[in-house]
């Protein structure tokens, strides 16, 4: 099993990328494959494995950008929201 | 939750089989990437671990049954899905062009409505049918659309395999 929250480190770390994942979720391990092939640095949040408050605050971030919480959902620099594992988009986004 | 059960692969295969059977049998499909659904079938089995239910390995979920209800795998979102979009929403099921190979399996949009709007969430439908009193009463399956007419819905859906709480009192 993953860890509910941790960081990845790699040499893409120009912006900083939260990724709101699903442990179960397909999708979710399909984008931060991605991440990890591409060398981005990123943080990641496995929604479903937090509990109480902590899940709490966890699903206020992932509403602000998305309010249909639904997952993967990414973050970047505070600014920018991929929802879904749209990896051109992704690519777009972080400047890969 | 970190107390996640791992789930034996003879166990994810079993899972498998099973509901590829079950799906060609009623004119569903499932994703024919084997990794990729074997994967989601071990979704469902840890979800069924934490839970007591499958429910949708790429949703997050509550724990709670009766809000949980509609993306209890397959869930009332899919065949709508399969139509607008060719894949239900984790892509365990696709259509007969994707299990051609003739498209690639892409990510789609979440049809899910918002807490509060979910069909678990609404009153409800009150039947309205003349001279009611006479007939049986209509069992609608949410997932499929499956219609009978009983005493009380069935225990499994006969088309979808949906459990009877998936049904809803339709005339």
């Amino acid at each position: 099993m993953p860890t509910a929250t941790g960081s990845v480190p790699g040499p893409h770390s120009e912006h900083h990328t939260v990724l709101y994942a699903l442990s179960t979720c397909i999708w979710c391990r399909r984008t931060r494959q991605f991440l990890e092939r591409q060398g981005v640095a990123f943080d990641y949040i496995y929604v479903d494995l937090l509990q109480g408050k902590e899940r709490e605050d966890a699903l206020a971030q992932v509403r602000r950008w998305n309010p249909s919480i639904s997952f993967p959902t990414l973050v970047a620099d505070d600014s920018r929201c991929v929802v879904g594992a749209k990896l051109e988009e992704i690519k777009e986004v972080l400047e890969l | 939750m970190s107390e996640d059960m791992a789930i034996p692969p003879e166990k994810v295969d079993a899972l498998y089989e099973r509901l590829d059977r079950e799906a060609e049998a009623s004119g569903y499909h499932l994703n024919p990437d084997r990794e990729f659904t074997r994967e989601l079938a071990e979704g469902l089995l840890i979800n069924e671990g934490r839970y007591g239910y499958w429910a949708c390995p790429c949703r997050l979920a509550t724990g709670d049954k009766q809000r949980d209800l509609d993306i209890i795998c397959p869930c009332d979102y899919r065949d709508a899905d399969l139509l607008d979009w060719e894949s239900c929403y984790c892509a365990l099921y696709v259509s007969e062009g994707l299990l051609r190979g003739e498209r690639e399996v892409q990510p789609i949009p979440e049809q899910r409505p918002p807490e509060g709007q979910r069909a678990q969430d609404l009153p409800a439908r009150a039947p309205d049918r003349p001279g009611r009193e006479h007939a049986l009463p209509v069992w609608r399956c949410r997932v499929c659309g499956y219609l009978c007419a009983r005493e009380r819905p069935p225990a499994v859906c006969p088309i979808c395999k949906a459990r009877r709480e998936r049904f809803e009192h339709f005339w």
